[in-house]
């Protein structure tokens, strides 16, 4: 691959006693846009202050086309800070200069622009951005997404080589978010800047990024493509990309899949000593996938959580149960028997039975058939996970099904 | 670690020891502190010169700190004048001198008075506003966006405030002693009965121009000050300890005050004591 436009060199940077990144490399190539996401006060603006020089790290090295930041003489860092704009998480809009001031002041101040060519190019951002109502007002008189707007225009107004957006969408309504990010991937291909993209919006965001980087814990465990973000099989990448899962999960109490694995793994050694025995289940819905994408989001997530927080509540501590895949759940029954799996499946069966996402009625413009499958395992003698999950799927037997009206 | 080492090799009593620790501590703190107010005074002063020339943004700070103190400083010099003027009656009437009412109330004004009481009332009106409103851009990130867009902030916001301070200082310091002469003109001549062609006679044999040379070398002064003690601890707000976001604006915002007002007054003595 080419030369990175941006790179990080094992940058450490800590604020007092609280380190706040950990020798973190990450590579920022020409012309394409690089998200970085990870959770909230994780360091993600941090690392975007850095590229500016707002920030100046502990140790370790910035370059900017192979040459280190701190070696840039002082005019090479003024053309530097000139061919890139930033965009403020908290907008940093002058609140006491108007909508229009706000988007004029780089050209008024550095550039020898007349004022009919400023008021050109600013009317054509305010149009574009739809602000012409607002261009007299000051920012604290305009909404928390109008003020967002002002910011990406004061951004591009400078029409930039390079543009650092701290979280461009946070706080907008869906439809404004979605104009945003449309906005700039827009502009990408039209100017072709380098973006790079502090963000929430996921998975919104990787559809417009080339590169994604995630932060956690100090470090930069990924980067790579969106595809190989999805490729990926680090637990944090999964956490991050099935974000909606895993609040679920943990609404519905479903446990992490590491866990679940983990005690599977003990009960297998405990097998193997004591000669004891042990129950899995593995339910999966059928068609999940795809009522997901033609009944909707919201239906697919309440057939997931009926299921999920029945098994729970069935469970009852007995035994843990875990997401194991997007349309699988695992339960293990810790000492437990074939029969006694069998009896949580006909408890689950007649409460679920009553919920109304098996009844057909309920979907009354688009309807897929569904059906529940579980499989019982019990486990004897000691053997690998792989092939335990398998024989369960093999066992999978059809256990509920909701069938739509049909004529 | 080190004050225990010290402790057991000087010999002294810990609390000596601490005490000079202390003193240390702090003696060294406020030399680096002065040194970079000095830094940021240079900077701001440099940038006044540079162009293009900010000649727009000092017109609007000279009509922020100097036409709308105009009132306050018009309302503070009359009443200063007429307080004066009956004082100094009622003291020069002991003596039989009250022909000398002009002579008294146009000195005091135009040495001490005049250039004190004005720096103090810009304070209070202008300088407060100078440290939130720079305080409250650089909480809201507003200074570190112009740092971005290569605008400096220094040459942005604290150059034209050191300007127009500079030009509305003396200038108001003028209109102070020129109203407060008159505030001591109604008091002695038209309430109490001093001579008027005495009043101003006196003035005129008196007054001396190293006078109001003086007066204005404080004023200018004063100018430097409170323009670069206001812009400072706004500007380094979020470096003050203790204090974060709003709360930090307005531990700024006192601090400018308090500290102007000491500089002034402790200024104003050594100033005066030079130009004696």
């Amino acid at each position: 691959m080419a030369e990175p436009f941006i790179e990080f060199k094992k940058v450490s940077k800590s604020f007092g006693k609280l380190q706040v990144l950990d020798q973190v490399d990450l590579k920022i190539y020409e012309g394409e846009i690089t998200a970085i996401i990870g959770k909230s006060g994780v360091g993600k603006s941090v690392l975007l202050k850095h590229i500016i020089g707002l920030l100046k790290p502990d140790s370790g090295k910035i370059l900017i086309k192979g040459k280190p930041l701190d070696e840039f003489s002082k005019t090479e860092l003024r053309e530097f800070k000139r061919s890139l704009s930033y965009m403020f998480q908290q907008n940093a809009l002058f609140d006491s200069l108007t909508v229009f001031e706000n988007i004029a002041l780089p050209l008024v101040e550095r550039t020898n622009l007349t004022p009919t060519e400023i008021k050109k190019r600013v009317d054509f951002r305010i149009e574009q951005f739809e602000l012409g109502e607002v261009a007299d007002r000051y920012p604290s008189q305009i909404s928390g997404g109008m003020q967002k707007r002002v910011a990406l225009a004061r951004a591009l107004v400078t029409e930039p080589t390079m543009i650092l957006f701290d979280e461009p969408t946070t706080g907008l309504d869906p439809l404004r978010k979605n104009a945003v990010l449309n906005m700039i991937a827009h502009y990408q291909s039209e100017i072709g800047f380098t973006g790079v993209m502090v963000s929430h919006d996921i998975p919104d965001v990787f559809f417009i990024s080339n590169r994604v980087a995630i932060i956690e814990n100090k470090k930069i465990p990924f980067q790579g493509t969106p595809l190989e973000l999805e490729q990926s099989d680090n637990e944090v990448v999964w956490q991050f990309i099935h974000g909606q899962e895993v609040l679920q999960d943990q609404l519905t109490g479903l446990q992490p899949k590491k866990e679940v694995n983990a005690l599977i793994l003990e009960e297998l050694s405990r097998v193997s000593q004591e000669k004891g025995r042990f129950t899995l289940i593995l339910f999966t819905i059928d068609s999940l996938t795809q009522i997901k994408n033609q009944v909707g989001y919201i239906a697919a997530q309440r057939i997931f959580q009926c299921l999920a927080m029945g098994i729970n509540m069935k469970l009852a501590g007995k035994g843990k149960a875990a997401r194991y895949g997007l349309e699988d759940i695992l339960v293990v029954l810790p000492g437990g028997s074939y029969s006694e799996a069998e009896g949580l499946i006909n408890a689950l069966l007649t409460d679920c039975s009553k919920h109304d996402v098996m009844n057909p009625e309920k979907y009354k413009k688009v309807c897929i058939d569904f059906s529940v499958k579980a499989g019982i395992l019990e486990v004897r003698e000691k053997t690998d996970l792989e092939s335990i999950i398998e024989s369960a799927r093999k066992a999978q037997k059809i256990i509920a099904k909701m069938e739509c009206h049909r004529g | 670690m080190e004050q225990g080492g010290s402790q057991a090799n000087s010999g002294f009593p810990s609390s000596f020891v601490n005490f000079l620790n202390f003193l240390g501590k702090n003696s060294l703190k406020i030399i680096g502190e002065l040194g970079a107010v000095a830094i940021f005074f240079f900077y701001g002063f440099l940038f006044i010169f540079s162009l293009p020339f900010q000649f727009k943004k000092i017109v609007q700070q000279i009509y922020f700190i100097g036409v709308k103190s105009f009132l306050i400083i018009s309302l503070i010099g009359l009443f200063t004048g007429m307080v004066l003027g009956l004082q100094g009656y009622y003291t020069l009437v002991k003596f039989g001198s009250e022909g000398m009412l002009g002579a008294a109330v146009a000195l005091s004004l135009i040495r001490e008075l005049g250039p004190v009481l004005t720096a103090l009332m810009i304070i209070g009106r202008a300088g407060s506003s100078i440290a939130a409103e720079i305080g409250i851009m650089r909480i809201s990130e507003q200074i570190d966006a112009l740092d971005t867009m290569d605008i400096n902030p220094m040459r942005y916001l604290v150059s034209p405030r050191i300007a127009a301070s500079i030009i509305v200082f003396p200038m108001l310091t003028a209109l102070f002693d020129v109203i407060g002469i008159i505030g001591g003109y109604l008091t002695g001549v038209v309430l109490l009965g001093v001579n008027s062609g005495i009043f101003f006679n006196r003035i005129y044999d008196s007054v001396v121009s190293k006078d109001v040379t003086g007066g204005f070398l404080k004023s200018l002064a004063f100018a430097l000050i409170v323009s670069t003690i206001c812009c400072y601890q706004g500007y380094f707000t979020h470096m003050r300890p203790g204090g974060f976001g709003a709360k930090g604006v307005s531990l700024a915002t006192t601090s400018a005050v308090v500290i102007s007002c000491v500089l002034v007054l402790v200024l104003d003595y050594v100033l005066t004591s030079f130009l004696l």
